[in-house]
Protein backbone atom coordinates (compact mmCIF):
# COMPACT_ATOMS: atom_id res chain seq x y z
CA UNK A 1 0.00 0.00 0.00
CA UNK A 2 2.79 2.37 -0.09
CA UNK A 3 3.45 2.82 3.32
CA UNK A 4 6.76 2.21 5.15
CA UNK A 5 7.04 1.02 8.83
CA UNK A 6 9.13 4.12 9.88
CA UNK A 7 5.79 6.44 7.74
CA UNK A 8 3.30 4.29 9.86
CA UNK A 9 4.96 4.94 13.14
CA UNK A 10 5.43 8.71 12.68
CA UNK A 11 1.71 8.60 11.61
CA UNK A 12 0.72 6.64 14.58
CA UNK A 13 2.72 8.98 17.34
CA UNK A 14 1.67 12.20 15.49
CA UNK A 15 -1.84 11.09 15.87
CA UNK A 16 -1.56 10.34 19.48
CA UNK A 17 0.22 13.43 19.92
CA UNK A 18 -2.74 15.38 18.03
CA UNK A 19 -5.65 13.57 20.08
CA UNK A 20 -3.48 14.46 23.36
CA UNK A 21 -3.17 17.92 22.77
CA UNK A 22 -7.32 17.94 21.61
CA UNK A 23 -8.24 16.42 24.91
CA UNK A 24 -6.15 18.19 27.08
CA UNK A 25 -4.10 15.37 28.16
CA UNK A 26 -0.89 15.37 29.39
CA UNK A 27 1.64 12.59 27.88
CA UNK A 28 4.21 10.89 29.30
CA UNK A 29 7.35 10.43 26.95
CA UNK A 30 5.92 7.95 24.52
CA UNK A 31 8.46 4.51 24.17
CA UNK A 32 7.93 1.43 23.28
CA UNK A 33 7.56 0.13 26.05
CA UNK A 34 5.22 2.95 27.97
CA UNK A 35 1.86 0.94 28.77
CA UNK A 36 -0.74 2.72 26.71
CA UNK A 37 -3.34 3.40 30.18
CA UNK A 38 0.07 4.77 32.05
CA UNK A 39 0.24 7.34 28.91
CA UNK A 40 -2.12 9.99 30.09
CA UNK A 41 -4.81 8.54 27.63
CA UNK A 42 -7.80 7.40 28.70
CA UNK A 43 -10.05 5.20 26.70
CA UNK A 44 -11.99 8.19 25.01
CA UNK A 45 -8.94 9.25 23.75
CA UNK A 46 -7.96 5.87 22.18
CA UNK A 47 -10.60 5.26 20.79
CA UNK A 48 -10.47 8.70 19.00
CA UNK A 49 -7.08 7.86 18.11
CA UNK A 50 -7.98 4.26 16.63
CA UNK A 51 -11.01 6.21 14.55
CA UNK A 52 -8.42 8.81 13.22
CA UNK A 53 -6.19 5.92 11.98
CA UNK A 54 -8.86 4.33 10.23
CA UNK A 55 -9.35 7.72 8.50
CA UNK A 56 -5.91 8.50 7.64
CA UNK A 57 -4.34 5.35 7.12
CA UNK A 58 -7.37 3.14 5.76
CA UNK A 59 -6.87 0.48 8.48
CA UNK A 60 -9.02 -0.68 11.02
CA UNK A 61 -7.04 -3.95 12.26
CA UNK A 62 -9.36 -4.20 14.96
CA UNK A 63 -12.20 -4.14 12.85
CA UNK A 64 -10.68 -6.09 10.45
CA UNK A 65 -9.71 -9.11 13.34
CA UNK A 66 -12.64 -9.51 15.90
CA UNK A 67 -10.27 -11.33 18.00
CA UNK A 68 -7.23 -8.97 18.26
CA UNK A 69 -6.58 -8.01 21.79
CA UNK A 70 -6.03 -4.43 22.09
CA UNK A 71 -2.24 -4.44 22.76
CA UNK A 72 -1.28 -2.93 25.87
CA UNK A 73 2.17 -1.41 25.38
CA UNK A 74 3.07 1.81 22.51
CA UNK A 75 5.16 -0.24 20.53
CA UNK A 76 2.69 -3.37 20.43
CA UNK A 77 0.13 -0.60 19.09
CA UNK A 78 1.85 0.76 16.57
CA UNK A 79 3.07 -3.02 15.03
CA UNK A 80 -0.33 -3.56 14.62
CA UNK A 81 -0.63 -0.95 12.14
CA UNK A 82 2.93 -1.85 10.72
CA UNK A 83 1.50 -5.48 10.37
CA UNK A 84 -1.67 -4.26 8.74
CA UNK A 85 -0.40 -2.01 6.07
CA UNK A 86 3.38 -2.93 5.53
CA UNK B 1 -45.13 -22.58 46.12
CA UNK B 2 -43.23 -21.09 48.56
CA UNK B 3 -40.75 -18.21 47.14
CA UNK B 4 -39.28 -16.45 49.02
CA UNK B 5 -39.85 -12.88 49.43
CA UNK B 6 -38.28 -9.99 50.86
CA UNK B 7 -41.81 -8.46 51.37
CA UNK B 8 -42.06 -7.05 54.76
CA UNK B 9 -38.55 -7.47 55.69
CA UNK B 10 -35.77 -4.81 55.16
CA UNK B 11 -32.39 -5.50 53.89
CA UNK B 12 -30.76 -5.32 57.19
CA UNK B 13 -32.90 -8.48 58.35
CA UNK B 14 -32.31 -10.53 55.13
CA UNK B 15 -28.46 -10.20 55.15
CA UNK B 16 -29.01 -11.40 58.74
CA UNK B 17 -30.91 -14.24 58.21
CA UNK B 18 -28.68 -17.41 59.59
CA UNK B 19 -26.43 -19.01 57.18
CA UNK B 20 -26.19 -16.67 54.38
CA UNK B 21 -22.72 -14.86 55.17
CA UNK B 22 -19.90 -16.26 57.64
CA UNK B 23 -18.02 -14.11 60.12
CA UNK B 24 -15.74 -13.44 57.41
CA UNK B 25 -16.97 -12.30 54.46
CA UNK B 26 -16.54 -8.49 53.51
CA UNK B 27 -17.23 -5.43 51.78
CA UNK B 28 -14.10 -3.21 51.22
CA UNK B 29 -13.15 -0.19 49.02
CA UNK B 30 -9.87 1.82 48.39
CA UNK B 31 -10.10 3.06 51.93
CA UNK B 32 -11.09 0.34 53.93
CA UNK B 33 -12.92 -2.61 55.04
CA UNK B 34 -15.77 -3.98 57.33
CA UNK B 35 -17.74 -7.50 57.40
CA UNK B 36 -21.29 -8.02 55.89
CA UNK B 37 -22.53 -8.97 59.20
CA UNK B 38 -21.25 -5.54 61.42
CA UNK B 39 -22.66 -4.00 57.71
CA UNK B 40 -25.92 -4.80 58.78
CA UNK B 41 -25.55 -4.80 62.89
CA UNK B 42 -28.99 -3.12 64.03
CA UNK B 43 -26.93 -2.35 66.77
CA UNK B 44 -24.82 0.29 65.54
CA UNK B 45 -27.48 2.00 63.46
CA UNK B 46 -27.27 5.36 65.64
CA UNK B 47 -30.74 5.79 67.62
CA UNK B 48 -30.77 9.61 65.76
CA UNK B 49 -30.98 8.02 62.48
CA UNK B 50 -34.66 7.66 63.71
CA UNK B 51 -35.76 11.41 62.58
CA UNK B 52 -35.15 10.23 59.02
CA UNK B 53 -37.96 7.56 59.47
CA UNK B 54 -40.61 8.13 56.41
CA UNK B 55 -38.82 10.48 54.89
CA UNK B 56 -37.30 10.50 51.40
CA UNK B 57 -33.55 10.75 51.41
CA UNK B 58 -31.43 11.62 48.32
CA UNK B 59 -28.27 9.95 48.79
CA UNK B 60 -25.04 11.36 47.50
CA UNK B 61 -22.05 9.79 48.68
CA UNK B 62 -18.78 9.34 46.53
CA UNK B 63 -17.70 6.71 48.33
CA UNK B 64 -19.62 3.58 47.21
CA UNK B 65 -18.69 1.89 50.52
CA UNK B 66 -20.52 4.86 52.73
CA UNK B 67 -23.45 4.22 50.77
CA UNK B 68 -23.87 0.79 51.04
CA UNK B 69 -23.72 1.47 54.50
CA UNK B 70 -26.82 3.71 54.27
CA UNK B 71 -28.80 1.73 51.93
CA UNK B 72 -28.93 -0.90 54.48
CA UNK B 73 -29.36 1.41 57.46
CA UNK B 74 -32.39 3.50 55.89
CA UNK B 75 -34.05 0.54 53.76
CA UNK B 76 -36.93 -0.52 56.00
CA UNK B 77 -36.83 3.07 57.75
CA UNK B 78 -36.49 6.17 55.45
CA UNK B 79 -39.99 6.28 53.01
CA UNK B 80 -37.68 6.59 49.71
CA UNK B 81 -33.77 6.58 49.30
CA UNK B 82 -32.92 8.31 46.03
CA UNK B 83 -29.15 6.89 45.00
CA UNK B 84 -26.99 9.43 43.37
CA UNK B 85 -24.38 8.09 41.46
CA UNK B 86 -20.54 9.11 42.09
CA UNK B 87 -20.26 9.38 38.41
CA UNK B 88 -22.97 12.19 38.03
CA UNK B 89 -22.71 16.07 38.48
CA UNK B 90 -23.23 17.03 42.29
CA UNK B 91 -24.34 20.83 40.32
CA UNK B 92 -27.31 19.10 39.46
CA UNK B 93 -28.18 17.82 42.96
CA UNK B 94 -30.67 20.35 43.76
CA UNK B 95 -32.38 20.10 40.81
CA UNK B 96 -32.57 16.42 41.73
CA UNK B 97 -33.87 16.91 45.05
CA UNK B 98 -36.50 19.02 44.14
CA UNK B 99 -37.78 16.89 41.30
CA UNK B 100 -37.22 13.70 43.56
CA UNK B 101 -39.43 15.39 46.73
CA UNK B 102 -36.22 14.98 48.71
CA UNK B 103 -37.09 15.82 52.46
CA UNK B 104 -33.00 15.37 52.92
CA UNK B 105 -29.86 15.66 51.02
CA UNK B 106 -27.28 14.06 52.39
CA UNK B 107 -23.49 14.19 51.38
CA UNK B 108 -21.57 12.01 53.88
CA UNK B 109 -21.91 9.14 56.00
CA UNK B 110 -22.96 8.93 58.65
CA UNK B 111 -24.41 12.44 58.40
CA UNK B 112 -21.93 15.03 60.33
CA UNK B 113 -24.77 15.62 62.86
CA UNK B 114 -25.39 12.18 63.22
CA UNK B 115 -22.88 10.76 65.85
CA UNK B 116 -21.81 6.77 64.43
CA UNK B 117 -23.09 5.54 67.29
CA UNK B 118 -26.00 6.61 69.05
CA UNK B 119 -25.14 9.65 71.53
CA UNK B 120 -27.54 11.68 72.60
CA UNK B 121 -29.17 11.49 75.62
CA UNK B 122 -32.60 9.85 75.68
CA UNK B 123 -31.81 7.79 72.31
CA UNK B 124 -32.69 4.31 72.53
CA UNK B 125 -28.99 2.30 72.80
CA UNK B 126 -29.50 2.32 68.27
CA UNK B 127 -31.41 -0.56 68.16
CA UNK B 128 -34.37 -0.21 65.06
CA UNK B 129 -37.54 -0.88 66.48
CA UNK B 130 -38.39 -4.35 67.35
CA UNK B 131 -39.56 -6.70 63.93
CA UNK B 132 -38.40 -3.81 61.43
CA UNK B 133 -39.91 -2.54 59.92
CA UNK B 134 -43.22 -1.22 58.75
CA UNK B 135 -42.28 1.02 55.66
CA UNK B 136 -41.39 -0.37 52.46
CA UNK B 137 -38.79 1.92 51.24
CA UNK B 138 -38.84 2.74 47.50
CA UNK B 139 -35.68 2.74 46.10
CA UNK B 140 -34.97 5.20 43.69
CA UNK B 141 -32.29 4.97 40.56
CA UNK B 142 -31.03 7.00 37.78
CA UNK B 143 -31.03 6.36 34.11
CA UNK B 144 -27.78 7.10 32.88
CA UNK B 145 -26.80 10.21 31.62
CA UNK B 146 -28.90 10.98 28.68
CA UNK B 147 -30.19 14.71 27.52
CA UNK B 148 -31.22 16.95 30.22
CA UNK B 149 -31.53 15.15 33.60
CA UNK B 150 -30.89 11.57 34.28
CA UNK B 151 -34.17 9.76 34.85
CA UNK B 152 -35.23 8.60 38.18
CA UNK B 153 -36.83 5.41 38.04
CA UNK B 154 -38.83 3.75 41.70
CA UNK B 155 -38.17 -0.17 42.70
CA UNK B 156 -38.73 -1.67 45.64
CA UNK B 157 -36.74 -4.18 47.23
CA UNK B 158 -38.90 -6.80 45.91
CA UNK B 159 -38.13 -5.57 42.52
CA UNK B 160 -34.61 -5.56 43.01
CA UNK B 161 -34.09 -8.57 45.01
CA UNK B 162 -37.08 -10.90 44.80
CA UNK B 163 -34.73 -13.04 42.57
CA UNK B 164 -31.70 -13.25 44.07
CA UNK B 165 -32.84 -14.28 47.47
CA UNK B 166 -31.88 -17.67 48.46
CA UNK B 167 -30.29 -17.91 45.14
CA UNK B 168 -26.73 -19.50 45.89
CA UNK B 169 -23.96 -17.49 43.09
CA UNK B 170 -23.33 -19.00 40.29
CA UNK B 171 -19.88 -21.53 40.78
CA UNK B 172 -19.46 -21.91 44.16
CA UNK B 173 -20.32 -21.01 47.59
CA UNK B 174 -18.72 -17.98 49.38
CA UNK B 175 -18.18 -16.14 45.94
CA UNK B 176 -15.94 -12.69 46.55
CA UNK B 177 -17.65 -10.24 43.85
CA UNK B 178 -16.25 -7.31 42.60
CA UNK B 179 -17.81 -4.35 40.43
CA UNK B 180 -16.42 -2.01 38.02
CA UNK B 181 -19.78 -0.66 38.20
CA UNK B 182 -21.63 1.75 40.80
CA UNK B 183 -23.52 -0.02 42.89
CA UNK B 184 -26.39 2.92 42.51
CA UNK B 185 -26.71 1.59 39.12
CA UNK B 186 -28.98 -1.23 38.21
CA UNK B 187 -26.32 -3.44 37.21
CA UNK B 188 -23.91 -2.96 40.22
CA UNK B 189 -26.74 -2.75 42.11
CA UNK B 190 -27.55 -6.32 41.24
CA UNK B 191 -23.96 -7.20 42.36
CA UNK B 192 -24.18 -5.66 45.87
CA UNK B 193 -27.41 -7.23 46.21
CA UNK B 194 -26.39 -10.90 45.55
CA UNK B 195 -23.13 -10.33 47.39
CA UNK B 196 -25.61 -9.14 50.42
CA UNK B 197 -28.61 -11.66 49.96
CA UNK B 198 -26.86 -14.70 48.52
CA UNK B 199 -23.65 -14.44 50.55
CA UNK B 200 -20.06 -14.21 49.81
CA UNK B 201 -17.87 -10.63 50.04
CA UNK B 202 -17.79 -7.97 47.74
CA UNK B 203 -14.53 -5.25 46.78
CA UNK B 204 -16.05 -2.17 45.43
CA UNK B 205 -14.69 0.38 42.93
CA UNK B 206 -13.80 3.93 43.63
CA UNK B 207 -14.79 6.79 40.75
CA UNK B 208 -11.03 7.73 40.32
CA UNK B 209 -8.99 4.76 40.97
CA UNK B 210 -6.96 3.74 38.20
CA UNK B 211 -7.98 0.03 36.56
CA UNK B 212 -4.27 -1.41 37.68
CA UNK B 213 -4.74 -0.47 40.92
CA UNK B 214 -8.19 -1.69 41.18
CA UNK B 215 -7.30 -5.19 39.95
CA UNK B 216 -4.25 -5.30 42.39
CA UNK B 217 -6.75 -4.89 45.02
CA UNK B 218 -9.46 -7.09 43.77
CA UNK B 219 -6.29 -9.92 43.43
CA UNK B 220 -5.29 -9.15 47.00
CA UNK B 221 -8.85 -9.72 47.96
CA UNK B 222 -9.03 -13.18 46.59
CA UNK B 223 -12.23 -11.94 44.01
CA UNK B 224 -13.25 -14.68 42.14
CA UNK B 225 -17.05 -12.96 40.24
CA UNK B 226 -16.15 -9.56 38.49
CA UNK B 227 -18.85 -7.52 37.36
CA UNK B 228 -18.30 -4.93 34.41
CA UNK B 229 -19.75 -3.17 31.51
CA UNK B 230 -17.88 -4.50 28.33
CA UNK B 231 -15.87 -0.71 28.07
CA UNK B 232 -14.71 -1.28 31.78
CA UNK B 233 -13.69 -4.88 30.51
CA UNK B 234 -11.62 -3.58 27.43
CA UNK B 235 -10.15 -0.70 29.64
CA UNK B 236 -9.32 -3.42 32.23
CA UNK B 237 -7.27 -5.90 29.72
CA UNK B 238 -4.84 -2.92 28.49
CA UNK B 239 -3.64 -3.17 31.79
CA UNK B 240 -1.32 -5.77 32.24
CA UNK B 241 -2.67 -6.29 36.12
CA UNK B 242 -5.87 -8.05 34.76
CA UNK B 243 -3.63 -11.53 34.87
CA UNK B 244 -3.33 -10.79 38.39
CA UNK B 245 -7.06 -12.30 39.13
CA UNK B 246 -8.02 -15.35 37.44
CA UNK B 247 -12.26 -15.45 37.81
CA UNK B 248 -14.44 -18.24 37.97
CA UNK B 249 -16.93 -16.00 36.75
CA UNK B 250 -17.07 -12.88 34.57
CA UNK B 251 -20.13 -11.02 33.78
CA UNK B 252 -20.83 -8.30 31.60
CA UNK B 253 -23.52 -5.84 31.43
CA UNK B 254 -25.03 -2.30 30.50
CA UNK B 255 -23.84 -2.33 27.10
CA UNK B 256 -24.02 -4.53 24.20
CA UNK B 257 -21.68 -7.19 24.41
CA UNK B 258 -19.83 -8.14 20.58
CA UNK B 259 -18.32 -11.07 19.85
CA UNK B 260 -14.45 -9.40 20.32
CA UNK B 261 -14.97 -8.63 23.40
CA UNK B 262 -16.40 -12.26 24.72
CA UNK B 263 -13.61 -13.73 22.82
CA UNK B 264 -10.83 -11.31 24.77
CA UNK B 265 -12.18 -12.33 27.82
CA UNK B 266 -12.63 -16.09 26.96
CA UNK B 267 -8.72 -16.30 26.25
CA UNK B 268 -7.71 -13.95 28.87
CA UNK B 269 -9.64 -15.90 31.73
CA UNK B 270 -10.31 -19.61 30.10
CA UNK B 271 -11.38 -20.96 33.61
CA UNK B 272 -13.94 -18.29 34.26
CA UNK B 273 -18.01 -18.86 33.15
CA UNK B 274 -18.63 -15.95 30.93
CA UNK B 275 -21.76 -14.20 30.95
CA UNK B 276 -23.60 -11.17 29.18
CA UNK B 277 -26.75 -10.16 30.95
CA UNK B 278 -29.46 -7.62 29.52
CA UNK B 279 -30.84 -5.91 31.92
CA UNK B 280 -31.85 -2.25 32.34
CA UNK B 281 -33.07 0.18 35.09
CA UNK B 282 -36.99 0.60 33.87
CA UNK B 283 -36.98 -3.39 32.66
CA UNK B 284 -34.78 -4.89 35.43
CA UNK B 285 -33.09 -7.86 34.84
CA UNK B 286 -34.30 -9.49 31.37
CA UNK B 287 -31.68 -12.39 31.04
CA UNK B 288 -28.33 -13.81 30.82
CA UNK B 289 -26.55 -15.46 28.28
CA UNK B 290 -24.00 -17.50 29.14
CA UNK B 291 -22.86 -19.27 25.73
CA UNK B 292 -19.73 -16.78 24.73
CA UNK B 293 -21.60 -16.11 22.38
CA UNK B 294 -23.11 -12.08 20.86
CA UNK B 295 -26.99 -12.02 21.14
CA UNK B 296 -29.23 -14.22 22.16
CA UNK B 297 -30.80 -17.42 21.37
CA UNK B 298 -34.49 -16.98 19.39
CA UNK B 299 -35.31 -19.74 21.66
CA UNK B 300 -35.57 -17.38 24.83
CA UNK B 301 -38.48 -15.47 23.10
CA UNK B 302 -40.75 -19.10 23.59
CA UNK B 303 -40.42 -19.48 27.38
CA UNK B 304 -39.83 -18.03 30.63
CA UNK B 305 -36.34 -18.39 30.91
CA UNK B 306 -35.04 -16.29 34.46
CA UNK B 307 -38.63 -15.55 34.55
CA UNK B 308 -39.38 -13.05 31.82
CA UNK B 309 -41.24 -12.90 28.80
CA UNK B 310 -40.12 -11.63 26.03
CA UNK B 311 -41.54 -10.44 22.59
CA UNK B 312 -39.95 -8.71 19.67
CA UNK B 313 -42.72 -5.27 18.30
CA UNK B 314 -41.66 -3.67 15.34
CA UNK B 315 -37.97 -5.02 15.67
CA UNK B 316 -37.58 -3.97 19.61
CA UNK B 317 -37.23 -6.32 22.26
CA UNK B 318 -40.10 -5.75 25.02
CA UNK B 319 -40.05 -7.96 28.50
CA UNK B 320 -42.09 -8.66 30.99
CA UNK B 321 -41.35 -9.79 34.33
CA UNK B 322 -41.17 -9.51 38.17
CA UNK B 323 -37.99 -7.53 38.27
CA UNK B 324 -39.88 -3.64 36.57
CA UNK B 325 -39.71 -0.90 37.80
CA UNK B 326 -42.67 0.59 39.92
CA UNK B 327 -42.98 3.69 38.34
CA UNK B 328 -41.00 6.67 36.91
CA UNK B 329 -41.06 9.64 39.50
CA UNK B 330 -41.79 13.23 38.17
CA UNK B 331 -42.46 12.13 34.42
CA UNK B 332 -45.30 13.48 32.33
CA UNK B 333 -46.48 9.79 32.44
CA UNK B 334 -45.30 7.75 35.16
CA UNK B 335 -45.87 4.18 33.36
CA UNK B 336 -43.25 1.90 33.14
CA UNK B 337 -44.91 -0.78 31.08
CA UNK B 338 -47.87 -1.06 28.21
CA UNK B 339 -50.97 -1.57 29.38
CA UNK B 340 -50.10 -5.65 29.13
CA UNK B 341 -47.37 -5.04 31.28
CA UNK B 342 -44.62 -5.32 28.85
CA UNK B 343 -41.45 -2.69 28.94
CA UNK B 344 -40.12 -1.60 25.12
CA UNK B 345 -36.83 -1.37 26.12
CA UNK B 346 -35.96 0.83 22.71
CA UNK B 347 -33.44 -1.55 21.87
CA UNK B 348 -33.59 -3.07 18.89
CA UNK B 349 -32.44 -6.40 17.23
CA UNK B 350 -32.15 -8.06 14.34
CA UNK B 351 -32.39 -12.10 13.68
CA UNK B 352 -29.39 -13.94 12.01
CA UNK B 353 -30.04 -17.57 12.03
CA UNK B 354 -31.35 -19.00 15.09
CA UNK B 355 -30.06 -15.59 17.42
CA UNK B 356 -31.08 -12.37 17.89
CA UNK B 357 -28.31 -9.42 17.59
CA UNK B 358 -28.42 -6.32 19.63
CA UNK B 359 -28.72 -3.49 16.35
CA UNK B 360 -28.87 0.01 18.25
CA UNK B 361 -31.20 1.97 19.57
CA UNK B 362 -34.63 2.63 18.19
CA UNK B 363 -34.12 6.37 19.22
CA UNK B 364 -30.52 7.07 17.74
CA UNK B 365 -28.67 7.00 21.00
CA UNK B 366 -25.16 6.14 20.96
CA UNK B 367 -23.75 4.17 23.89
CA UNK B 368 -20.16 5.46 24.33
CA UNK B 369 -18.49 3.70 26.85
CA UNK B 370 -22.02 2.89 28.87
CA UNK B 371 -22.60 7.10 28.78
CA UNK B 372 -25.51 7.45 26.41
CA UNK B 373 -25.22 10.40 24.04
CA UNK B 374 -28.75 11.96 22.35
CA UNK B 375 -27.65 13.05 18.53
CA UNK B 376 -30.40 15.38 18.36
CA UNK B 377 -28.25 16.77 21.41
CA UNK B 378 -24.82 16.82 19.45
CA UNK B 379 -26.37 18.02 16.29
CA UNK B 380 -27.99 21.21 17.99
CA UNK B 381 -24.72 22.02 18.92
CA UNK B 382 -23.02 21.42 15.31
CA UNK B 383 -25.91 23.29 13.66
CA UNK B 384 -25.02 26.38 15.55
CA UNK B 385 -21.63 26.87 14.02
CA UNK B 386 -21.88 29.09 11.41
CA UNK B 387 -20.53 27.48 8.41
CA UNK B 388 -22.82 24.41 8.92
CA UNK B 389 -26.17 24.04 7.09
CA UNK B 390 -27.04 21.01 8.44
CA UNK B 391 -25.92 17.93 10.15
CA UNK B 392 -26.25 13.89 10.91
CA UNK B 393 -24.49 12.24 14.15
CA UNK B 394 -24.89 8.77 14.28
CA UNK B 395 -22.51 5.93 16.13
CA UNK B 396 -19.05 4.69 14.90
CA UNK B 397 -18.18 1.57 16.42
CA UNK B 398 -14.99 1.73 18.61
CA UNK B 399 -12.71 -1.47 19.67
CA UNK B 400 -12.26 0.26 22.61
CA UNK B 401 -15.20 1.81 23.97
CA UNK B 402 -18.04 0.07 21.64
CA UNK B 403 -19.09 3.20 20.48
CA UNK B 404 -17.62 6.64 19.57
CA UNK B 405 -19.57 9.98 18.36
CA UNK B 406 -19.66 10.20 14.32
CA UNK B 407 -20.82 13.30 12.41
CA UNK B 408 -21.45 14.64 8.74
CA UNK B 409 -21.73 17.75 7.75
CA UNK B 410 -23.39 19.72 5.01
CA UNK B 411 -21.03 22.80 4.50
CA UNK B 412 -23.26 26.57 4.19
CA UNK B 413 -23.13 27.53 0.58
CA UNK B 414 -20.31 30.07 0.04
CA UNK B 415 -18.92 28.81 3.50
CA UNK B 416 -14.59 28.09 3.45
CA UNK B 417 -14.82 24.00 4.23
CA UNK B 418 -10.94 24.46 4.38
CA UNK B 419 -9.95 23.38 7.89
CA UNK B 420 -13.43 23.43 9.67
CA UNK B 421 -13.36 19.56 10.90
CA UNK B 422 -10.82 20.66 13.32
CA UNK B 423 -12.22 23.81 13.76
CA UNK B 424 -15.69 22.78 14.31
CA UNK B 425 -14.62 19.76 16.84
CA UNK B 426 -12.75 22.80 18.89
CA UNK B 427 -16.39 24.35 19.15
CA UNK B 428 -18.69 21.25 20.12
CA UNK B 429 -15.16 20.66 22.88
CA UNK B 430 -16.20 23.70 24.04
CA UNK B 431 -20.21 22.94 24.31
CA UNK B 432 -19.67 19.37 24.77
CA UNK B 433 -19.10 16.62 27.58
CA UNK B 434 -16.34 14.83 25.99
CA UNK B 435 -17.67 11.75 25.10
CA UNK B 436 -20.40 13.21 23.18
CA UNK B 437 -17.60 15.57 21.16
CA UNK B 438 -17.22 13.86 17.64
CA UNK B 439 -14.32 11.92 17.01
CA UNK B 440 -14.79 12.28 13.33
CA UNK B 441 -16.63 14.56 11.24
CA UNK B 442 -17.05 14.67 7.85
CA UNK B 443 -18.23 16.84 4.61
CA UNK B 444 -21.09 15.27 2.55
CA UNK B 445 -23.04 16.53 -0.86
CA UNK B 446 -26.60 16.36 1.23
CA UNK B 447 -28.01 14.62 3.76
CA UNK B 448 -31.34 12.81 3.23
CA UNK B 449 -34.37 14.48 4.63
CA UNK B 450 -37.83 11.96 4.70
CA UNK B 451 -41.35 12.86 2.96
CA UNK B 452 -41.99 13.88 6.53
CA UNK B 453 -39.16 16.21 6.74
CA UNK B 454 -37.24 14.36 8.99
CA UNK B 455 -33.63 13.43 8.50
CA UNK B 456 -33.12 10.36 7.52
CA UNK B 457 -31.21 8.18 10.25
CA UNK B 458 -28.67 5.62 8.68
CA UNK B 459 -29.83 2.48 10.78
CA UNK B 460 -27.12 -0.09 12.63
Amino acid sequence: MGFTAMDIRAVVIATIETVAAEQGRALRGLDDHLLLIESGLNSLCLAVIVAKLEDELGADPFGADAALAFPETIGDFIKIYEHALV
Amino acid sequence: MNMPSSRGTCLATLINAAGIHGAADFISDETGEATVLSLADTGRVPGSIERLRGKAVLLALQRQFCAVQAMVMLDGLAGRMILWPADESLADLDAVARSCGADEVITAWPPADLPAHAAAAGDAPGQLPAGCPAIETEWVLFTSGSTGMPKPVVHSLQSLAGHLIGRPAPGGDQPIWCTFYDVRRYGGMQILLRALLAGGSLVLSSPHEPPAAFMARAAAAGVTHILGTPSHWRRALLTPAHRLVSPVYVRLSGETANQAILDQLRAAYPQAALVHAFASTEAGLGFEVSDGLAGFPASLLAGTPFGVELRVQDGTLHLRSTRLAKRLLNQASEAVADADGFVDTGDEVALQGDRYQFAGRRDGVINVGGQKVHPEEVEAVINQYPAVQMSRVSARRSPVIGAIVAAEIVVRPGADGGGLEDALKAFCRAHLAPHKVPASVRQVASLQISASGKLVRARA
